[in-house]
């Protein structure tokens, strides 16, 4: 294949004890695309993102970006490298306002001595590029940027950890089911909003359960059985049933990695 | 726009309004408990103002002379200090019952480093200073690498620390007259001065700045606000790249090393130096002022400046009740009942919604 894939995966080996999680799995994400990674549950979806998002180590393996081997030691690491996660959780501090969110962990200091001696934060700044991005992305129903992100609805909380991502993540987004807890008409704005980010030229992983979501969105379903990548479809040529029954097992796929 | 499916084709004609806000008929109440929300001392400053009007009025002129009002942040001050220190370590959600005793064994160790010793008072109490932090850190190391409960972990260390303060010092009580002669640095915070009528010490004094320099890195440093997300949730603030770790042993080391400025602020306060001081339930009184300061329990809520106003609300009712000749237990009693008010109201405010 002509174009290099920016991030991928190759032999990833995660044991917990006697059970292994990743059996010598591959990946691979290439520019641009929506990568939807499907499987049923405990067939290591999770321990895969884990392990390209820094969140684990794998045992065994190597990742790559942008050609480059890496070794990620924690979240943090992989953010660094530009690879930004939307977790299932959100990881948002409830009590803290959406900017203090949006740059947790990545503080804008003050210029001079007020930054560098007093460690004085900079919240015009980070607020003025917490709303330029919210509003970017077409969230500025949100009115008071300092408003404690509890009082948010859920689909806005998903927007504001979505805006962080895409704030930040300079190589490669990923979304772990960001549409589970949310509702019709929520879901729809956050898939709006991933259809949003990958139009700005980043990548996303996109995990979900929900088939319909998932062919609707996806340029490329990723589906992971039993610790392994069992196959990459096309959503355009299978069905979602077909992409049930290889999830599972009833179905074997006809070649073993069409991509 | 993505295209819709057809389970979804019947929303063009659902109601639009998803995200917008309802921005009337919200009653005064919520607004009330919005503001409460997003201000945290607003609470107890509302309570010790009215402390203070009541006293006021059942008392008179006397008590809210300048004279009267400074006695009570002089009765406050090590409370005060403690308080501050209890602050941080609860916005970690975690609780410190070793603080009374650290400051103690600091105290004891400052004053024997500096008299029985003859060590330069400087470095004894710089000493102090270091057994105070190496106390608090290792209360951290218990909770942050140990994975230990802190309610647990410092009663345990509030036992060791107070037994080895006992065994340590043998109970011998330094005098006042011997700090007084040999080092007198160690009385530097009860150094006082008069403006009309009203008295300050240099422990009020140090209180409220130390309160207030809390406050600054609390809310305007990154650290300050990397404490608040670890006790609000920690699992979050750890995916967000916080070293979650880190930040709960410098809590604690700092809680440790700030209580041992509470010890040179008491020695001050009290002239002599005694080791059964430890008996005092000086943790007990810092938790008190920082619950009734609105500092949430759960962690991650309230303002430092609402500890100083809770220590305050403690001193203003003690004070009154005992210009008015009560019974001390009614003061105790009192103070048990602003407890559970105060967590009672923290309980309604995270109920907060838009």
């Amino acid at each position: 294949m002509a174009i290099e894939p920016i991030l991928s995966a190759r032999g990833l080996v995660k044991r917990y004890g006697r059970v292994t999680a990743l059996d010598y799995a591959d990946f691979d994400l290439y520019p641009g695309e929506i990568l939807a990674v499907i499987g049923d549950n405990g067939a290591g979806k999770s321990s895969l993102i884990k392990a390209i998002s820094g969140a684990v180590t794998p045992d065994e393996g190597e990742i790559r970006l942008d050609g480059k081997q890496v070794q990620f030691r924690s979240p943090m690491e992989a953010r660094e490298a530009g690879i930004e996660t939307v977790y299932q959780n959100l990881a948002l501090s409830p009590a803290l306002s959406i900017a203090d969110n949006m740059f947790l962990g990545r503080e804008i200091r003050k210029p001079g001595v007020l930054g560098s001696w007093f460690r004085m934060l900079d919240r015009p700044a980070m607020e003025k590029r917490a709303r330029d991005k919210l509003s970017e992305l077409g969230l500025m129903t949100i009115q008071n940027i300092n408003q404690a992100v509890e009082t948010l609805s859920g689909g806005q909380r998903q927007g504001v950890a979505v805006a962080r991502a895409a704030a930040f993540g300079s190589k490669v987004v990923i979304m772990d089911e960001p549409t589970a807890a949310l509702g019709v008409k929520e879901s729809r704005k956050v898939l709006e909003l991933i259809l949003d980010v990958r139009a700005r030229g980043l990548p996303i992983v996109l995990i979900s359960h929900n088939m319909p979501h998932v062919f609707e969105v996806a340029d490329r379903i990723h589906i992971h059985r039993l610790g392994k990548r069992l196959t990459v479809i096309d959503p355009k040529e299978y069905t979602m049933s077909d992409a049930v029954a290889f999830m599972t097992g009833a179905k074997a796929p006809a070649q073993p990695v069409a991509a | 726009m993505t295209e819709a499916q057809e389970f979804e084709r019947v929303l063009d004609e659902s109601d639009k309004n998803v995200a917008s806000f309802e921005h009337s008929e919200i009653s005064f109440l919520k607004r009330a408990q919005h503001f409460l929300h997003s201000t945290p001392a607003a609470v107890p400053l509302i309570v010790l103002v009215l402390a203070i009007i009541i006293f006021g009025v059942a008392i008179g002129g006397r008590f809210f002379s300048s004279y009267t009002l400074t006695l009570i942040l002089q009765q406050i001050a090590i409370v005060g200090i403690l308080g501050a220190a209890q602050t941080l370590v609860i916005l970690t959600a975690g609780i410190d019952l070793s603080i009374g005793v650290i400051m103690v064994i600091s105290a004891v160790i400052m004053g024997n480093c500096a008299i029985t010793y003859g060590i330069p008072t400087p470095i004894a109490i710089g000493i102090g200073m270091g057994v105070g932090g190496l106390c608090g850190m290792l209360n951290g190391f218990l909770v942050a690498f140990m994975k230990l409960p802190p309610f647990i972990v410092t009663l345990g260390t509030w036992s060791i620390v107070m037994a080895t303060n006992f065994i340590y010092s043998a109970n011998e009580t330094i005098r006042d007259a011997d700090v007084d002669a040999q080092a007198p640095l160690l009385h530097f915070f009860a150094i006082s001065f008069r403006l009309g009528t009203a008295v300050l010490t240099l422990g009020v004094i140090a209180m409220v700045l130390l309160v207030l320099v809390l406050w600054y890195i609390l809310n305007h440093t990154a650290w300050g606000r990397h404490v608040y997300a670890v006790g609000d949730d920690p699992e979050a603030a750890k995916l967000s790249g916080i070293q979650t770790k880190r930040v709960l042993l410098a809590v604690y080391t700092i809680s440790g090393v700030i209580a041992a400025f509470a010890a040179w602020v008491s020695i001050g306060r009290n002239g002599s130096i005694s080791p059964s001081a430890a008996v005092t339930d000086y943790n007990l009184q810092a938790i008190t002022a920082t619950v009734i300061g609105g500092i949430s329990l759960f962690g991650g809520r309230g303002s430092i400046l609402g500890t100083l106003f809770g220590a305050m609300i403690v001193g203003v009712v003690s004070m009154g009740l005992n210009m008015l000749g009560a019974d001390p237990q009614w003061k105790v009693l009192l103070t048990g009942v602003l407890i559970i008010a105060a967590v009672a109201v923290d309980q309604w405010i995270r109920k907060v919604s838009v």
